[in-house]
């Protein structure tokens, strides 16, 4: 029997370990990748060891294993405790955590074997993509079913975020994958086409992938916001009128915005019109989220000096901040031109994933992580506060020496000399890029060596910890 | 696109921007029985709760401003379905095509100027040279190395060996038009057969080190009988007309070890050298060839 007095706190704390583990995995192999690029000989020769096959293998594992382990994680903590009820079903929930880590398992073995149907983002081969459907099902009837026999009237706005989130990625999941093994045509099992032909296939694919960014790493990860931001200040959302406005926007704006990642390219020009000026009106609803997060503080600024959670926190908040001005603003084509296949996409990229995604995770792990282990707090405040600026100085190297690297590429290759030859041959932008992609290995380093201190203080944590199912607190109204 | 989707999309885009205006003033508006400004909005979950506060000015302001970029932009711009823009502007038409125009109308007198010059002399000037150099680091050195040294399979252009001449005419022909070097697999010659014509070939060249002897012996009566004097020649010197290599020099494409000689022969090889024509054009590659014609001649 279930014990229906209690929160299921079982599969919180199976999600919020594995997020440290594979947050660990993930990073590390993209510092190899990095240090790849500046020595290529680090590959020593071995087809599954190439930057060509390991690079989706640090995608996947930081965007699905890390973020969506993080996610789980918190959103099946989140709705438990503002739902004050506990999970629909023990069982289901068991089904979800080991599914998913068989989905992360089969990525980890066949993505470096080669097996790929080499859609970003989406690389995974048809059965895995089964079995994400399956575990995905399972995840939404356990949210939404949670969110059925709650206890309060209203649905809290973190749920709203998680919902749209789970909602959206099984559709963009669905559609995008759509594909036929080559064994129908006489090939492999294990391989793949694409139902959709030529450019048809690249806008389905940039609606998926960017997307994926919308709802995966950017409305989910603000219901984690909208929980732990207010939680750890101890201070009322800003305000409710600007979570309704900025959710609507953000979710209905967001679907348009996937031509952006093709301007200038085989797709027609009206495609890449709407997908650009959706691009720029996405600025306000995404900076809405910033703001009632960031204003949620006024009152209890003070804080932010002695509590290192919330300052991990706050400073997601300004990194989102950042990262979604620079997004709408590259998705303009006369910019789009310059940054466009240049490193200033790959510093957009982890101004997002690393400055938000993950000092946003490990905010609220570090928030989390005592509660459902039954500790009073987190074994050290000071390796918190030391995890804090190894990190945020990690980031900031990292998007700071991809930024220059980028506008000077950008810049290189578009430089011609009055006889009309290029000034720059390929290989010179290459060569000038190298001291920027040592940086932003050192960057890199810096990012992981942070979260192997997360590891050590999680550790101590829960070492000897008795967890027990908290009570289920009665709701306010 | 038809009429029909056309109107779909133009209804949608442009129902989805409406709808975020109906958005804000629907959220901004006083509801009878709300909580004062600055109060919480009375709803609790996990103790956590919402303050009554107004959409900030500023950044309504950055929301009406986007919104209102958008619809002029959508106004000037193709973007609302088969509605063309009343700037009717095209990516392919007239930015490509007028930049493309500009650079014709600025740059093509300089190429102009030296396609009209033999390549010989063309390859004597320095100002030439350079723009050659440069377009040579552009589109040539990714296989042939900045230096024009090559790579395996890609062949050494600062020597005087050529696969398909060396003349100014025969040099721009394998810009212009690429060339296809293609050596058929053999697959029936292997073991014995393969190891004495592969110790034959190595010995054309005159090398005696790490050849058997009476193996290139052998395989030099077999030699004939092969199909390899169709295109090599009875004597092993190759053919230009068909880039056929001369085996008898020191000069390896793909290599000159006996295991490399061996893949060779029994696997066959395909070299492309990409057209150019049509990329570049006939006075761009004219340039190009005068610089290559140029690192052979140093």
């Amino acid at each position: 029997m279930e014990n229906q007095q209690t929160y299921n706190y079982k599969v919180v704390r199976q999600f919020a370990i594995m997020t440290v583990i594979w947050g660990i995995v993930g990073m590390t192999v993209g510092v190899l990748i990095a240090a790849q690029l500046r020595w290529p000989e680090l590959n020593f020769d071995i087809p599954w060891l190439t930057y060509s096959r390991l690079r989706p293998l640090h995608t996947n594992a930081v965007i699905f294993a890390f973020g969506g382990s993080a996610l789980f994680a918190t959103s099946l903590y989140v709705v438990q405790r503002t739902c004050h009820t506990r999970l629909l079903s023990d069982k289901l929930a068991a089904f979800v955590f080991w599914g998913w880590q068989a989905v992360i398992l089969l990525a980890a073995i066949s993505l470096p074997l080669g097996i790929t149907s080499s859609k970003e983002y989406a690389e995974l081969e048809w059965p895995i993509d089964l079995l994400i459907t399956v575990v995905w099902v399972a995840y939404a009837i356990l949210f939404f079913g949670t969110i059925m026999k709650r206890k309060t009237s209203h649905i809290y706005v973190a749920n709203w975020f998680y919902g749209a989130f789970i909602l959206t990625i099984a559709l963009l999941h669905l559609v995008n994958n759509a594909e036929l093994p080559i064994a129908l045509f006489g090939g492999s099992w294990l391989q793949s086409y694409s139902v959709y032909p030529g450019a048809i296939d690249a806008m389905v694919q940039w609606w998926y992938g960017h997307n994926a960014v919308g709802f995966f790493l950017t409305a989910a990860f603000l219901g984690m916001m909208y929980y732990f931001v207010p939680m750890q200040a101890g201070r009322p959302v800003y305000s409710y009128r600007l979570s309704v406005v900025h959710f609507w926007a953000l979710i209905s704006t967001y679907m348009w915005a996937g031509p952006h990642h093709l301007h200038y390219t085989a797709l027609p020009d009206w495609t890449q019109s709407l997908g650009m000026v959706f691009s720029l009106i996405l600025l306000a609803p995404s900076w809405g989220g910033m703001i009632n997060g960031i204003m949620t503080l006024s009152g209890a600024w003070h804080k932010l000096r002695t509590d290192p959670i919330l300052r991990f926190l706050i400073v997601s908040l300004s990194f989102y901040g950042m990262s979604t001005f620079e997004g709408p603003m590259m998705a303009i084509k006369t910019v789009n031109e310059l940054s466009h296949y240049t490193d200033w996409t790959v510093g957009h990229v982890h101004s997002g994933a690393l400055g938000w995604v993950m000092l946003v995770s490990v905010g609220s792990l570090y928030a989390l992580i005592p509660k459902v282990f039954g500790r009073e707090s987190m074994y050290s405040t000071k390796l918190i506060e030391i995890h804090f600026w190894v990190a945020t100085i990690g980031v900031v190297l990292y998007i700071a020496s991809m930024w220059i690297s980028g506008v000077m590429q950008g810049l290189m290759w578009r430089a011609v000399n009055a006889d009309g030859t290029l000034t720059y041959s390929f290989i010179e932008s290459l060569k000038i890029t190298y001291p920027f992609y040592f940086v932003r290995f050192l960057g890199g380093l810096l990012v992981v060596s942070g979260m192997v201190i997360m590891l050590y203080n999680v550790l101590k944590t829960v070492a000897g910890a008795k967890p027990v199912d908290v009570a289920i607190a009665a709701p306010a109204h | 696109m038809s009429s029909f989707w056309s109107a779909w999309i133009i209804v949608i885009a442009l129902g989805n921007i409406f709808a975020c205006y109906w958005l804000v003033r629907w959220t901004t508006k006083k509801r009878p029985g709300e909580a004062a400004q600055g109060d919480v909005t009375g709803h609790a979950w996990d103790g956590l709760q919402e303050f009554n506060n107004p959409l900030p000015r500023w950044w309504l302001w950055l929301f009406y401003i986007t919104i209102v970029f958008s619809l002029v932009y959508l106004v000037l711009f193709p973007g609302l379905g088969t509605f063309k823009g009343y700037l009717g502007w095209t990516s392919q038409g007239s930015q490509y095509g007028a930049e493309m125009d500009n650079a014709a109308k600025t740059f093509d007198p300089i190429f102009k100027k030296y396609a009209a010059m033999p390549i010989e002399q063309v390859a004597s000037d320095a100002d030439a040279h350079g723009m050659g150099q440069r377009m040579f680091l552009s589109y040539c050195a990714l296989c042939h190395g900045s230096d024009g040294k090559g790579a395996k399979g890609f062949p050494n252009l600062a020597d005087a060996d050529w696969l398909y001449g060396g003349t100014p005419d025969q040099i721009k022909q394998s810009i212009m038009m690429g060339r296809q070097g293609a050596m058929p697999p053999h697959p029936a010659l292997a073991g014995d057969d393969l190891d004495k014509v592969a110790n034959y070939v190595a010995s054309l060249s005159g090398r005696t080190e790490g050849v058997d002897a009476a193996k290139a012996e052998a395989g030099k009566a077999m030699y004939p009988t092969l199909d390899c004097v169709a295109c090599h020649g009875a004597d092993g010197k190759g053919n230009q007309a068909m880039g056929a290599p001369n085996l008898t020099d020191t000069t390896w494409l793909y290599g000159s070890s006996l295991d490399t000689i061996k893949e060779t022969i029994s696997k066959g090889r395909n070299g492309k050298m990409p057209a150019h024509a049509d990329f570049l054009g006939a006075d761009k590659v004219h340039l190009l060839a005068a610089y290559v014609y140029s690192l052979s001649k140093k």
